[in-house]
């Protein structure tokens, strides 16, 4: 394999650069004042709850440094939850706790973490070391997602979840995001996460991209990884298909987790997805928002896109 | 509308930026490379005379516009005398009086010129001169002469030069011994042939100067002859009819008067020496542009105190560094701990030196992370923290400096120039990264800071883009213009051509 891929070659292929995702697809579709509608968790939250859309319940929020010194008391006795600054990126800062250690909590890894230590953590995240632009954020304290039971030979502490890349309204790539080892059960790629190509039209995962590179078995428990069958895909589809009019974003970014209970939740959005996602089902982007420009149409209901993006992308069964 | 508007404001930037460079280059003589020198010369007349009792006065013609040349400046050394300058027809004239001399009395000018480009615009066409009332002897011989130098030329500047070279032939025929005395000399010849070129309405001059070579003492003034085609003036050297002056000649004065005229005085003595200096090119050119009165140099930063164009010549660098971080950051796809502190880095190096500068930014930042580190512990809200670790990067400033005082280390001091709060900066977020994504990314983004500031250095500093941007700031629209190009790249980054290239193998198209 050659070391560099000619840009001729990638551009015949329809893959989407950084560049080319800034300048073509997030300047002109996202306007700047809907940021904060993903930007902040807890407006997300919101605003999904009024429309009737499935989110993680919300525990508590933290806004004081008073607060975090008192986060006993907003815990009340609970064990298990996840705490993340309303405004971090990157799955920086999300601490996942799925019991107590004595008087320690545990995170998911099973390593204990100190009540201080904790407080400590949340007030880091109150002082915005989080967040974007280092503003001062606030901690939320929310239902910890358990792992639907297929991912369990696949997911290594933490819990997988679905991203699905939607422009104008229409799905048009998604993947499963595994945890690992290595990212300490977070389901991010840049922090380790295995990613799994998803093939939209039948919800079946595909090929896995892990650290940059093309792998077939989890690094961790060396099960495949392809083949898995996303549970109440349809459900996934509407959700993303819906966070377009939830949010007004042209290209988004829609994390999506798959309760054992609760089903497809929405954990939460982004405003600029990552690109290895193109990776994991070596499928390029470009290709495919070109034809959504090209041939779809503008004004259709959360259904009708759903049934173009799964006649158009996905493979036949 | 969208579409064209960054290209043309691209263009208008290039070709406003491109214009005033080629005119400072061209027409101001701005030099483009930093080591660029230009020869001048600094040209003296010496003028002594004895006083012969009674107030004394003395006139000396100096050069005024002489062509090929700019005068960038003028003495006048005369003690006791009043002195005044006049212009005279085409000539100037410097007018030393005093009331009371004794004894020898020695008046200097002295002047620097440099060789300049561009055509000095001769005033207006002279009237045609009437033809001399030349008696028959002389008709005759000056029509022989003219009717011979007419049937071999064109026009009238081969003709006035066919007839210097009749005039100066070893063995001249009967017509010439007529006009000119024997033995003539530059001077006779030029005069003879103004006069024989009148009998052919020819308007022609005579103008004298000097050869400017170097170390010269009692320079020859020399005669030459300039005649006016209707257009401009040519000047024809009277000895082999070649036209244009030669570029080591400066003309001194015009006409058949002479150089100095003396009241009250006698054995008046002129001398003439010259000396070659090397200059700056940048300081010629500035101060030619000063003499010239352009307005573009009236509004240059050469026209500020010195110590205001030193922080200028520094802060211009940075659009330069800005320009290779974008070029690095979205054509090249190098990550680096914040987006522009790579740059302040680079302005550090400059007092440090490149080496020195490396070996220091790494000491603090790694034993600012020391201390972050052990902070951590101590479990601080983020603002104190941050400032914690300000104060302890100053500390750790001041005791490097000291221990390399102490070990007679130079360049240890100049660690004193780091943007502190930028040092700061960079162990927070190293440190976050560094527990975030685990040390090896930590590493990765400093060492890739440290190159890239590395970069900045070597590109900002390069003594060819410092003296050029500073020289010709408008080069900085340039600078804009190709940020404003980046600012619409669509195409891959080199580190995604790394990243897709599995990709490449995988799809089949």
């Amino acid at each position: 394999m050659k070391w560099m891929a000619s840009p001729r070659h990638l551009r015949r292929l329809g893959v989407l650069g950084m560049n080319a995702r800034n300048a073509l697809y997030i300047g002109p579709n996202n306007p700047r004042r809907f940021y904060p509608r993903v930007d902040d968790k807890l407006l997300t939250k919101k605003l999904a709850i009024d429309v009737g859309i499935a989110v993680p319940e919300l525990y508590g929020v933290v806004e004081t440094q008073h607060g975090a010194r008192r986060i006993d008391r907003i815990l009340d006795g609970r064990s298990d939850f996840v705490i993340k600054p309303a405004r971090g990126s990157g799955g920086d800062g999300i601490i996942v706790i799925t019991g107590r250690i004595g008087s320690s909590y545990r995170k998911a890894s099973g390593v204990p973490l100190g009540l201080d230590e904790l407080s400590h953590h949340i007030s880091n995240i109150l002082s915005g070391m989080y967040s974007l632009g280092g503003q001062p954020d606030r901690a939320m304290i929310e239902y910890r997602v358990r792992a639907h039971s297929v991912f369990d030979r696949v997911a290594y502490h933490g819990v997988p979840d679905v991203r699905v890349i939607v422009y104008r309204g229409y799905p048009v790539l998604s993947m499963v995001r595994l945890p690992t080892r290595l990212s300490d059960g977070k389901a991010n790629l840049h922090q380790g996460a295995i990613g799994v190509g998803v093939d939209i039209g039948s919800g079946r995962t595909t090929h896995g991209v892990w650290r940059e590179a093309a792998v077939t078995v989890h690094p961790d428990t060396m099960y495949p990884i392809a083949g898995i069958e996303v549970p109440d895909w349809e459900t996934v589809l509407r959700l993303s298909a819906r966070a377009f009019e939830l949010t007004g974003l042209g290209y988004l970014g829609v994390d999506i987790v798959i309760d054992s209970q609760l089903g497809p939740l929405i954990l939460e959005l982004n405003a600029r997805p990552g690109l290895s996602i193109q990776i994991a089902n070596r499928i390029g982007l470009r290709s495919r928002l070109e034809l959504i420009d090209r041939e779809a149409d503008r004004k259709a209901s959360p259904e009708a896109r759903i049934a173009f993006s799964k006649t158009r992308f996905g493979s036949a069964p | 509308m969208r579409r064209w508007h960054l290209p043309v404001l691209v263009a208008l930037l290039t070709a406003t930026a491109v214009l005033l460079i080629v005119y400072k280059v061209r027409t101001l003589g701005y030099p483009l490379t930093p080591a660029q020198e230009v020869q001048s010369w600094i040209v003296e007349a010496r003028l002594s005379f004895e006083a012969t009792g009674g107030a004394a006065k003395a006139e000396l013609a100096i050069p005024f516009d002489p062509p090929g040349f700019t005068l960038l400046d003028e003495n006048f050394v005369s003690r006791g005398y009043g002195l005044q300058t006049e212009r005279r027809g085409n000539n100037r004239v410097a007018i030393w009086s005093t009331r009371r001399p004794s004894g020898r009395q020695v008046l200097y000018y002295r002047t620097t010129v440099t060789p300049h480009q561009t055509q000095t615009l001769e005033q207006a066409v002279p009237a045609l001169p009437t033809a001399p009332a030349y008696d028959e002897l002389h008709g005759q011989a000056v029509n022989a002469i003219l009717d011979e130098v007419r049937s071999k030329s064109a026009d009238i500047s081969t003709f006035s030069s066919l007839l210097m070279q009749v005039l100066a032939r070893p063995t001249p025929d009967e017509n010439v011994q007529l006009l000119l005395p024997r033995q003539a000399t530059r001077e006779d010849r030029v005069r003879t042939a103004i006069f024989v070129l009148a009998g052919a309405r020819i308007p022609a001059r005579m103008s004298r100067g000097v050869r400017l070579v170097d170390g010269t003492r009692g320079a020859q003034v020399e005669a030459w002859i300039e005649v006016n085609n209707g257009e401009r003036w040519i000047p024809i050297d009277p000895d082999t009819g070649a036209q244009g002056y030669p570029p080591d000649f400066l003309v001194w004065w015009h006409g058949d008067t002479p150089v100095y005229s003396i009241e009250r005085g006698r054995n008046a003595e002129l001398r003439f020496s010259v000396t070659r200096t090397m200059e700056a090119a940048l300081e010629t050119a500035t101060r030619q542009a000063q003499l010239s009165q352009s307005a573009v140099s009236s509004y240059s930063l050469l026209a500020l105190p010195v110590h205001t164009q030193n922080v200028y010549r520094t802060l211009l660098l940075v659009p330069v560094g800005a320009l290779l971080i974008v070029f690095l950051r979205n054509v090249v796809g190098v990550l680096t701990f914040g987006t522009f502190m790579p740059v302040l880095i680079a302005l550090a190096f400059r007092e440090t030196d490149l080496v020195a500068g490396l070996l220091l930014f790494s000491v603090i930042v790694t034993l600012g992370l020391a201390v972050r580190f052990y902070l951590e512990h101590l479990k601080l809200l983020l603002v104190p923290r941050l400032a914690a670790v300000v104060i302890i990067v100053i500390l750790l400033m001041a005791l490097v400096s000291i221990l390399s005082q102490r070990l007679r280390f130079d360049v240890g001091l100049s660690v004193a120039l780091f943007p502190m709060v930028i040092l700061a900066m960079t162990i927070e977020r190293m440190s976050i990264v560094w527990e975030e994504h685990g040390p090896a990314d930590a590493i990765k983004q400093g060492i890739g800071s440290l190159i890239v500031a590395a970069g900045c250095y070597l590109i900002m500093f390069d003594q060819r883009v410092e003296h050029f941007v500073f020289v010709f700031p408008e080069s900085l629209l340039l600078v804009l213009a190709l940020t404003l190009l980046l600012g619409r790249y669509t195409g891959y980054r080199v580190t995604e051509l790394m990243r897709f290239r599995a990709l490449t193998e995988a799809i089949k198209p």
